[in-house]
């Protein structure tokens, strides 16, 4: 019960922001800021405390075939179909849930002072995108997956198209219409796997532990897999599905990009690697050439057109497509140093991508644009600032001693295995990083300060925010096995490759 | 034996028990509010005798009509639309000085067609109940022309849907006589048997049985013959254009879905190939000239063709799989498209009356801000129409993949998603522009209080939406019980 409970705390708490604004315009916040505690602390006693919530050893459930699940709930809702709701978590799935509650709370940080209009309108939107990525993080019926898929994008299109800047309109739509259409090639391929399953079983059935290992027909398993596919391809997003993502990110206020960023792209990774290849081991090994392939242009590809760029934030959107290439190179090389560097890259992204945006968001905030040619020498101006752009900056580049080195040298490791050339090529990607990470620092902190350009260095707020952040990203670039561990057991259970 | 019958016909015989007793008061007392409510009290009463009706059935009554579980299903929906629309009309010509009182006539006697219609099983039944709801609809669309001032172009509307509707009413009554000249039956349960007796018939049953559906196809408007309904939509009182979205399409629906049933016309290749044409043609085209409209009872007239499409695909695959969960799932979209129109046209009715009709789409800028429970409805009715989990619609387009995948349309389906896709773009238009901020409004037509009826019609479709989109499983386990006669 205790999943069911992290996500309607967050529900309850998007309607309780959403009355409490008719009292007080600074209430919502106050609220969402409760619940995202109380969630946190859930998170935090599942963790480290499971005990305390009855989540000993003797009531996780073991489901053979699947490995362990520290949580598993289900009961029946249409029962006509076959659909029930089925919600679990295993070490991959707390790992995810974990993100998504923390980085929740530093969006909240940075709408805390951004956010001054139809204030409870827009935490209700935060708290209900975060409860369905938790939903899509948790559960195991793929009616109820479906489900979440779309509850995490409707209120994400409110934030963009009623906070977001000068071409929200364009961005909100852009991004609905890819996510929703891609959503509905995975509905038609749910259904396509699920009739399948019933002609060979007899009953209906969406549980995700029914319809793994469901036979299907020739030439039918590639189509179904594909659908799934392109689902998240599109939300990771990968070369040619990314086209949304850079202006959604642009337009998107800061929490709102904060949150695509750090926690919506990792949906599509943990489709990929919960759904995708455990329910279509053969067609996707046979697919998995073409989708590192795929994943090697988005490193490359991305990482030029970032360079290309002027407005600060679209260039941090590119270099995230960028990264999320390499998550695709390693589930897809379906080792275990590669799903691991997957997940280690997921989660080190969603920090230095979250804080990242942060900043850019901050900038824009305080300056009122994006457009990197009118900034320059802003180190003098804020130096707190400069620091942790510089931070973030060599985080996403991959410096040794941080999260996203961790996740990006597994990446490489396994891929190498696989395939030597395409691990080579996803290497050119890292120097590639270096060039269009350091020319952001360059042109915005370094030289001289043209349009004499001055505000107020980071807030209280911020601080605290990216020290937090901060301390994660060491957490997992010095003691990575702490995460490791946690996710090892759901990847045997899959049937990753493991070298001995 | 008679007794059952009584009770069997209790609806009908409530409903023309009504419309004579509506007239007589008109002719005594006229007074809106009196026969407003009267006519609302006499369809609830008519509404809950399906209390009595259930227990006996399946009845057939007299060789025209069948009662059952289906076409009781289908009567009540009709009846509850009525109610609505009822509901919707006096606020709407409230304002009017003029004589309002024959409207509740005129929605009456259409009602008793549609009921008349729903049962049918015999096509006297069938041209009665067609030729009931059609006359009685001229009447309607065409109402407020008689009024100093009116919204819109009254007259136009009815006389457009006249003309045309007349024409198809002929090519429909042909193909009927096409279909006795060589089978020699009109009831539909007898033409199977009848076709076997004929044996070789060449292609003359098949273009009698299509001159009938091209007859359906106009009522629910279906590419090609859908070019009434945008000017249609927009010319008639928004009541009316609510009648027409719901209770004539779905009478129209649940009679030609069991023609083709019992008649096992879909057994002819030929009519698979003309109704995949019109399922993918009013998709598509549906929802690519929606996109171009400025005026949001345009906007639902094309998204009203699309949704036939949709509907449409279902009854395909009524060719390849269990008739019964095809019968399921039209029953399922059909409702779930009742409510969502009737709610959307709620929306609508609310901020307009009989002089002026606020249905242009920049006439909802704002409205979120204005008045956020009318947008509520009316983004819930969007999202739902766009269909988005946790709302009817979704449901009703699981059914549709359910049952194409089953079928194996995989053309219809391609066509399906493509169409839904363009689907999205207007529909998102609208929300997003609810949500922009708002003008000043000297006179905001969303700041006045909403009609009780008004209201409670947006409660109660709102309600229904989520309600089926979340718990469907309740009437699931209805239409189940009642497809299982087919």
């Amino acid at each position: 019960m205790i999943l069911v409970w992290l996500i309607v705390i967050l529900f309850a708490g998007g309607i309780g922001a959403l009355v409490a604004e008719k009292r007080n315009a600074e209430l919502p916040r106050v609220i969402a800021l409760a619940t995202l505690l109380l969630d946190l602390f859930l998170v935090v006693l599942m963790l480290f405390a499971p005990a305390t919530l009855g989540l000993d050893a003797g009531s996780q459930i073991d489901l053979g075939q699947t490995g362990e699940w520290l949580v598993l709930t289900s009961s029946q809702w249409i029962p006509q179909f076959g659909v029930s709701f089925i919600f679990g978590a295993d070490g991959l799935g707390l790992l995810l849930i974990a993100l998504t509650v923390f980085l929740g709370l530093m969006s909240l940080g940075s709408a805390w002072h951004e956010i001054k209009e139809r204030t409870g309108f827009f935490y209700f939107n935060l708290l209900w995108t975060l409860a369905g990525v938790i939903g899509v993080f948790t559960a195991l019926d793929l009616f109820l997956f479906f489900f979440f898929w779309e509850v995490m994008l409707i209120p994400m299109y409110f934030i963009i198209a009623i906070w977001g800047h000068e071409n929200k309109e364009y961005a909100a739509m852009k991004f609905f219409i890819f996510t929703q259409v891609s959503g509905m090639l995975m509905l038609l391929s749910i259904l396509v796997l699920a009739f399948f399953h019933y002609q060979s079983a007899g009953v209906f059935s969406f549980s995700y532990f029914d319809l793994l290992g469901t036979e299907l027909p020739e030439g039918v398993g590639f189509w179904v897999m594909l659908g799934f596919f392109v689902a998240f391809a599109t939300k990771l997003p990968a070369v040619p599905f990314h086209n949304w993502l850079p202006d959604a990110h642009s337009q998107a206020p800061t929490p709102g990009s904060v949150i695509l960023a750090g926690i919506l792209l990792k949906t599509g990774a943990y489709g990929l690697i919960r759904f995708t290849i455990p329910l279509f081991p053969e067609v996707s090994m046979a697919f998995a050439p073409t989708a590192m392939m795929i994943g090697v242009i988005s490193i490359l590809y991305t990482a030029k057109v970032a360079f290309s760029q002027n407005d600060l934030k679209r260039l941090i959107a590119y270099t995230s497509v960028s990264h999320m290439g390499f998550v695709l190179l390693g589930v897809y090389s379906w080792t275990a140093q590669g799903v691991q560097g997957a997940v280690m890259t997921m989660l080190a992204h969603g920090f230095s991508a979250a804080a990242l945006f942060m900043l850019a968001g901050g900038l824009q905030h305080r300056i009122h644009t994006r457009e990197m040619d009118k900034m320059g020498g802003l180190w003098g101006v804020a130096p707190k600032m400069g620091f942790m752009a510089v931070f973030f900056t060599v985080a996403a580049v991959g410096m040794p001693g941080l999260g996203n080195f961790i996740g990006e040298f597994l990446v490489l490791l396994g891929t190498f295995r696989i395939s030597s050339a395409a691990a080579a090529l996803a290497a050119i990607g890292m120097v590639v990083a270096a060039v269009y990470s350091l020319i952001v620092i360059q042109k915005v902190f370094h030289g001289e300060n043209k349009n004499n350009l001055a505000f107020e260095d980071l807030t209280g707020v911020e601080m605290f925010c990216f020290g937090l952040m901060m301390i994660g990203l060491l957490w997992m670039g010095l003691y990575p096995q702490s995460m490791l561990d946690m996710s090892e057991p759901t990847l045997r259970s899959m049937g990753v490759l493991f070298f001995q | 034996m008679y007794s059952n019958l009584i009770i069997d016909l209790m609806q009908i015989i409530m409903l023309t028990v009504t419309t004579v007793v509506v007239m007589l008061t008109v002719a005594v007392k006229r007074d809106h509010g009196l026969i407003s409510g009267l006519t609302v009290f006499g369809l609830f009463a008519s509404l809950l005798t399906f209390v009595f009706i259930k227990p006996v059935l399946p009845l057939e009554a007299t060789q025209l009509l069948i009662i059952d579980e289906y076409s009781l299903f289908f009567s009540n929906l009709i009846i509850a639309g009525a109610i609505a629309v009822a509901l919707l009309a006096y606020p709407y010509f409230e304002k009017d000085e003029d004589q309002n009182e024959e409207f509740y006539i005129l929605l009456m006697t259409a009602t008793l067609g549609a009921v008349v219609l729903a049962c049918s099983n015999h096509f006297v039944a069938f041209l009665l109940g067609v030729e009931m709801l059609g006359v009685s609809l001229y009447a309607m669309i065409a109402y407020s022309v008689h009024m100093e001032k009116s919204a819109k172009f009254p007259l136009e509307a009815g006389i457009k849907y006249l003309i045309l509707s007349a024409l198809t009413g002929a090519v429909t009554l042909f193909g009927i006589a096409l279909v006795y000249a060589y089978i020699g039956t009109m009831e539909f349960d007898a033409i199977p048997a009848a076709l076997e007796a004929a044996g070789d018939l060449g292609p003359v049953f098949v273009i009698g049985v299509l001159m009938i559906v091209a007859g359906a196809a106009f009522k629910l408007s279906l590419v090609p013959f859908h070019i009434w309904t945008p000017d249609v939509y927009e010319g008639a009182p928004v009541p009316v254009t609510a009648y027409l979205a719901t209770v004539s399409k779905a009478a129209m629906l649940a009679v030609t879905l069991r023609l083709l049933l019992a008649s096992n016309a879909l057994e002819f290749n030929v009519v698979i190939v003309v109704l995949t044409v019109m399922a993918a043609a009013s998709m598509i085209f549906g929802n690519l000239l929606a996109l171009l409209q400025d005026n949001v009872k345009r906007l639902f007239a094309y998204s009203s063709i699309a949704h036939m499409g949709y509907l449409l695909v279902m009854i395909i695959a009524a060719s390849q799989i269990d008739g019964a969960l095809s019968v399921e799932g039209v029953s399922f979209y059909m409702l779930a498209y009742f409510i969502m129109s009737l709610a959307g046209f709620a929306v609508i009715s609310a901020i307009s009356n009989s002089e002026k009709e606020y249905d242009q789409i920049s006439d909802f800028r704002g409205l979120f801000w204005r008045n956020s429970w009318l947008s509520i409805v009316l983004i819930t009715v969007l999202l739902s129409l766009a269909g988005i989990p946790l709302t009817a619609g979704f449901i009703g387009k699981f059914y549709i993949f359910t049952s194409g995948v089953e079928g194996g349309l995989w053309f219809l389906l391609t066509m399906l998603i493509i169409g839904s896709a363009i689907g999205l773009y207007y529909y998102l238009r609208l929300i997003y522009i609810m949500l922009q901020p708002a003008e000043d409004l000297a006179n905001d037509p969303a700041a006045n209080a909403i009609p009780l009826g008004v209201n409670a019609v947006l409660t109660a479709m709102t309600a229904g939406v989520i309600y089926l989109g979340v718990f469907p499983a309740p009437m699931i386990d209805t239409l189940q019980s009642l497809a299982r006669a087919f």
